[in-house]
């Protein structure tokens, strides 16, 4: 059983000549690429459903850690929470473009890719938007249990960013969630506290008629449209009344809204 | 095959790959701060050990000296790269735990160290228990190693608590030294001294000694 399976004398005559030399390293190259290609085009499939499974884990844990959306979520029992990308000025879903790997920040930011808003529309100071937006929507039994909407503004000193969930009637906030901004310490940058964020569960952003109404008010807020104002920071409160205006309104998400509204998904 | 076996239980420990040669040093650091990336990276070099010294083994006649290096390093690489595919597509987080380790097998010196020096001029069974006798003695320098560490830096092994911490309610102060990278290199540096302290064969006689007396001690 020892024995060697292959002449054991040493270095064949021929191995040296530039011939063998050629025809070794292409045999061996061609075999390893062959191998190497079967391997990576076999196990494709796999690596990719890992790497899915992995960005859910991410939304879900980003969900996690947003004050009042895991509440949302356990609540809605809902199967599944999908991302689409939305064409916002006619708002329709994109579906030439993969939803995870669009950045709609670089997007926004690129000449090439950019859409300028209209002056006399750009309440929230953005100047100019993605033409694209990612919007997360949570289904039950094929119905629309949850929109979330990524929305951005100015506020006082910096540009906030937030996610805004709506219920399934799409007037009613299920929860509102700072992911940036960089107001003043202590004032404005209390919209982050989840306190402050606890007041806009259940309010209404439109009023019967449809129109965008909701605002955040100086001192205490009365009626269901209303949220109270942080004393001290009433230009950032402003920003976020602004924010939210435009991005519900016609050149935001104000389209695709209300063909879901119409529709359905 | 007698002459086989006892290379192969000799390389376990007196001729250990990270002990007595020093080699796979890098990956050895790296990879144990836990034992299940341990595991795995022992699981894999040890694949790629014994797959590519089998394979240069049955065509050591054929690689041209002059070339023979380049071909080596190519079987290697494939067969590194099938590894890692293979574990990304079948133990998705241990390989985003062991992130770049597994892709620098290719640089392991253990791997082409064995296919120079012995899978070139040996028959295929003899390379393969060869490979297997240095992966096995990685593996269980990796496996020493990555069980005191997650043991000392987390109170667990495999993730199953062992000593409960002083954070979950119980009595052990986990030491977070243990999972930074130095904390390996004492581990492995008292391991050669234990083992070289017990076999005197191993005990380096100072190629210059500033004392003079002591190198006849």
């Amino acid at each position: 059983m020892d024995k060697p399976h292959a002449p054991t004398a040493s270095q064949q005559p021929g191995n040296e000549s530039p011939a063998k030399i050629m025809t070794v390293s292409f045999l061996v190259a061609l075999a390893c690429s062959l191998v190497v290609s079967a391997a990576a085009i076999w196990l494709e499939p796999r690596q990719q459903a890992h790497l899915e499974a992995e960005r859910a884990a991410r939304m879900a844990a980003m969900l996690d850690t947003l004050p009042g959306m895991a509440d949302v979520l356990a609540e809605s029992g809902a199967d599944s929470l999908s991302t689409y990308l939305v064409d916002l000025s006619t708002g329709q879903f994109a579906d030439d473009v993969p939803p995870d790997t669009y950045d709609m920040t670089a997007a926004a930011n690129d000449p090439e890719t950019a859409v300028a808003i209209p002056a006399d529309l750009d309440i929230a100071g953005l100047r100019q938007r993605a033409p694209l937006a990612p919007v997360h929507i949570l289904e039950s039994d094929g119905d629309v249990a949850l929109v979330i909407l990524p929305v951005s503004g100015t506020g006082y000193q910096s540009r906030i960013e937030a996610l805004l969930a709506l219920e399934a009637d799409l007037t009613t906030i299920a929860a509102l969630t700072i992911t940036a901004q960089a107001e003043t310490a202590g004032l404005g940058a209390r919209i982050e506290d989840s306190e402050w964020q606890a007041l806009w569960p259940g309010r209404q952003v439109a009023d019967a008629s449809g129109q965008i109404v909701i605002e955040v008010v100086r001192g205490q807020a009365s009626g269901p449209y209303e949220v109270d104002g942080i004393s001290g920071a009433t230009r950032t409160g402003n920003g976020i009344t602004d924010m939210l205006h435009y991005w519900l309104g016609e050149d935001g998400f104000g389209p695709f809204l209300s063909r879901l509204r119409s529709e359905g998904l | 095959m007698t002459k086989a076996l006892s290379q192969f239980t000799r390389q376990l420990v007196a001729q250990n790959p990270v002990t007595h040669q020093i080699l796979g040093v890098c990956s050895a650091l790296a990879v144990t701060t836990s034992l299940d990336t341990a595991l795995m990276m022992s699981a894999a070099l040890t694949a790629v050990i014994c797959l590519s010294s089998a394979i240069i083994s049955l065509l050591r006649h054929h690689i041209p000296q002059a070339i023979r290096l380049i071909v080596q390093i190519t079987i290697i690489a494939s067969l590194v790269i099938v590894i890692d595919e293979l574990m990304r597509a079948f133990a998705f987080e241990l390989s985003r735990a062991l992130s770049v380790y597994v892709g620098l097998i290719v640089t392991n010196c253990l791997v082409l160290g064995r296919a120079e020096a012995f899978a070139m001029r040996n028959p295929v069974a003899p390379s393969i228990l060869d490979a297997l006798g240095n992966g096995i003695g990685y593996s269980l320098i990796l496996i020493i190693v990555g069980s005191i560490r997650e043991l000392l830096g987390h109170g667990t092994l495999l993730g199953i608590t062992i000593l409960p911490i002083v954070a979950d309610g119980g009595w052990f102060q986990p030491l977070s030294f243990m999972q930074l990278a130095p904390a390996a290199f004492f581990i492995i540096g008292l391991m050669v001294w234990g083992i070289r302290s017990l076999d005197l064969s191993e005990a380096e006689i100072a190629e210059y000694d500033l004392q003079g007396e002591r190198s006849q001690g």
